[in-house]
């Protein structure tokens, strides 16, 4: 029996026996469904081995959405813990584990699939593609994300989950004091959905650079197409960093190597050091093409083009370059010099100026316009007033002296929740409204989706505001209760009551959706916002081959120029299509890497060493497969194209 | 056959031998610590842009810019990346 015990969680409590029981019951409910319903084979043929960017998407919006609520039950525990002082919901061993649960799943398994869900079903569409250039390896990326997603969410169950902060900073990582194998689930989960996102850079930055339709220069793009390029970018030259350093920290629990620790030469700062080489352009990441979805949505509801393209591109351009030289101010306490300090100081306030520069180009773009209030745009409205707050708390944090003070203090929390949500969160609601149309042939309820958009507002800012006064006056992060004679009661109670409201806000879209899949018509037409870009001249729903005549492109908005003046976007006649065929091999290849996680994490060594193998013969027979694709014929996507013009 | 003969892989296969005989020199011989570090970051460098010139045809299509770019690109960062590590962790640390 010893072998089991390694399986049991260190610190057991009812909540997670009853989670236990739930994900049993759930996985059950599951299996009988598809089996009742006899869904294997359409699973199967139509979602696991597909490689269509579209359904790829789609599976990268339905996981992230999943995993946003995840992290919003936890959120919701961590201050209801809070609420109150001395409070003994939970104590602070479990409190350890919610915060650092929250924090990996909130940034890595929410906000990266959200967007990524977005460059996959948008940026082929938008770029006049078929689908993206490497469409299995698109696949593989999903599959990796997801297993590594799926691995890190079965920690609280098995094992014990990690507690050293979404920072997981050492030696507090190290085997010395997380004693339990929830730290090793960071760094082999994150690895393996880390592996899926590089993956993920290297195949939009060439679908961008080669796969755009003919006339669409670089300069002609998208602005949402911009910015996941750009992101990308930054994807691809941050998430090595990850990479590497999640290795040295797997070889420090695992093998005994001194890379991090506090003795025998190793430098546990080298850690943070890495982490935020990465962690900094991973927040630029998130927020780039969520200014992407804004550009898009502010100049489709403005009706007019976007004020200032080319200074919104290269504000872009400039971020990415920036995001890599200001890593060292999340640790400006941590003892280098002031000179040190004020180079990170300088360079980090220097990103406030692009940044400012879109802002205002969004205010010019709003400025003359026609503004139609439609849910994705009252978002849009919203988050610029409130992201500015954010961004000036920002500048703030930035000046290292001052630093001191709010340095691991609640007006740290309060700043970087003040720029993802209304940020990064907000965009992506916002961008789910506004493409649902096209990924699901219905609209969202519009009523419900502005009392969502202000219920998360109000929300948001009972919620995090009161962290800043807090912070200031000395609420420390992550300390799991304080006494009532801080003073600091009050505003927790304030704070979780806005948390509660973020809850009802959240759990309004999933009855938005629930009501919309009722009750909305499906008479829209393919371009029920009136739009600009190429996204929307196909038909609704998209067809398997995107554009049966490839688009030529002369202008930024080809797709309004087209309604407008009538220009011919598809010119010519129907050609066969060649498309990439689905395979399996990605999703077993997925299965296979959560094995080896699995092995890793409780260092079984022999069936790690069977995954590895298998790993490695998968990779050997697709370097031997021949696979040259299928073609449509002439006829079907006649055939395709009269039945869908007829639905419109 | 002239053409046929890859004379500038088979030069760049053997020139690449070469650096990895010098870079072993480092293990086999007795070198201070400088020297030797010095031998090996030259010589990996060296290699590295052998292969992705002569074995990867870094420069042999037309999208020799955006490779190039992506590589420049590349090694700045780095770079920046190393040169910002050593400034937090040794030069700057007091
Ligand atoms: C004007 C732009 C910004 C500036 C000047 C800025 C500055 C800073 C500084 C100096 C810190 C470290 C403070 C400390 O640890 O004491 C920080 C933390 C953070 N910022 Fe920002 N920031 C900006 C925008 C953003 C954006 C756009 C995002 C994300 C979308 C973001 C996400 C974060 C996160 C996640 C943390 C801390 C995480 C942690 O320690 O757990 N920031 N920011
Ligand atoms: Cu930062």
């Amino acid at each position: 029996m010893d072998f089991f015990d390694r399986f049991a969680i260190p610190n057991p409590s009812p909540v997670i026996y009853a989670s236990m029981v739930a994900i049993g019951l759930t996985v059950l409910a599951i299996i009988a469904g598809l089996t009742h319903f006899k869904k294997w084979g359409y699973l199967w043929r139509e979602w696991l081995t597909t490689v269509d960017h579209k359904r790829i998407g789609v599976m990268y919006l339905i996981s992230a959405l999943l995993m946003l609520f995840r992290g919003g039950v936890d959120a919701v525990m961590l201050r209801a813990q809070l609420a109150t002082p001395d409070a003994k919901l939970l104590d602070a061993q479990h409190y350890n584990e919610i915060f650092s649960t929250h924090g990996v799943v909130m940034i890595l398994f929410m906000a990266m699939p959200f967007i990524i869900a977005l460059f996959n079903f948008v940026v082929p569409l938008q770029i006049g593609a078929r689908d993206v250039a490497f469409p299995r390896l698109n696949a593989l990326s999903f599959w990796l994300f997801f297993m590594g997603a799926m691995l890190f969410n079965i920690s609280f169950v098995l094992g014990g989950s990690p507690d050293a902060g979404w920072t997981s900073y050492f030696p507090l990582a190290g085997n010395q004091f997380s004693e339990s194998v929830g730290t090793n689930y960071y760094m082999i989960a994150i690895q393996i959905a880390g592996i899926g996102t590089l993956m993920t850079g290297v195949n939009f930055m060439t679908t961008i650079l080669k796969m755009r339709a003919p006339g669409m220069k670089l300069m002609k793009m998208p602005m949402f197409t911009w910015s996941a390029l750009v992101a990308n970018l930054i994807i691809v030259f941050a998430f090595p960093v990850l990479t590497v350093a999640l290795a040295m920290g797997t070889m420090d629990r695992l093998f005994g190597t001194h890379f991090f620790s506090t003795d025998a030469g190793g430098l546990d700062m080298l850690w943070a050091n890495l982490f935020w080489v990465w962690g900094h352009p991973e927040v630029y990441i998130l927020i780039l093409p969520a200014f992407g979805i804004y550009s898009e949505i502010i100049s489709t509801f403005a009706k007019r083009n976007l004020y200032g393209y080319k200074s919104m591109v290269w504000s872009m351009v400039v971020i990415a370059g920036y995001s890599f030289l200001v890593w060292a101010h999340h640790f400006f306490t941590m003892g280098q010099g002031a000179l040190t300090n004020s180079i990170f100081s300088i360079t980090t306030m220097a990103i406030a100026v692009p940044t400012g520069v879109k802002i205002f180009n969004w205010l010019f773009t709003l400025w003359r316009g026609k503004i139609q209030m439609t849910v994705p745009m009252l978002y849009s409205i919203l988050f610029i007033p409130l992201f500015t707050i954010g961004g000036v708390t920002g500048v703030m944090l930035a000046m290292s002296a001052a630093d001191y003070q709010y340095h691991n203090t609640m007006f740290l929390v309060a700043h970087f929740h003040n720029v993802i949500i209304p940020g990064v969160v907000f965009a992506m609601l916002a961008g789910l409204t506004y493409y649902w149309p096209k990924m699901f042939g219905f609209m969202l309820n519009e009523k419900i989706g502005k009392w969502t958009a202000w219920l998360l507002s109000i929300g948001f800012v009972l919620a995090f505001f009161p962290m800043y006064i807090t912070g200031l006056d000395g609420q420390a992060r992550r300390m799991y209760t304080y006494s009532a004679s801080t003073g600091f009661g009050p505003w927790n109670m304030a704070a979780f009551i806005g948390a509660l409201i973020m809850a009802v806000g959240f759990a309004l879209i999933v009855y938005n959706i629930y009501y919309s899949v009722r009750y909305a018509s499906r008479d829209i037409g393919s371009d029920p916002w009136d739009a600009r870009t190429l996204e929307w001249a196909t038909h609704t729903p998209v067809p398997e081959y995107n554009f049966a005549i490839t688009p030529q492109i002369d202008s930024i908005e080809p797709f309004w120029d087209a309604k407008k003046n009538g220009q011919e976007l598809f010119k010519g006649k129907f050609e066969k299509i060649h498309m990439p065929n689905s395979s399996g091999m990605p999703f077993i290849m997925g299965c296979i890497f959560f094995a080896w996680g699995f092995s890793f994490v409780f260092s079984i060594w022999i069936p790690l060493i069977i995954t590895t193998i298998g790993i490695f013969v998968c990779l050997a027979l697709r370097s031997f497969e021949v696979d040259h694709g299928h073609y449509i014929t002439v006829d079907e996507i006649e055939e395709t194209e009269t039945k869908l013009r007829g639905a419109n | 056959m002239k053409e046929l003969f890859p004379a500038k892989q088979v030069m760049g296969f053997v020139f690449s031998l070469i650096l990895t005989i010098v870079a072993l020199l480092v293990y086999y011989t007795d070198m201070s610590f400088t020297a030797g570090m010095t031998v090996l970051l030259i010589t990996a460098f060296i290699q590295a842009g052998l292969q992705l010139i002569v074995f990867m045809h870094a420069g042999e299509t037309k999208d020799k810019g955006a490779i190039y770019t992506n590589i420049y690109y590349g090694v700045f960062m780095a770079l920046i990346t190393i040169l910002g590590t050593l400034l937090c962790m040794i030069w700057g640390y007091v």
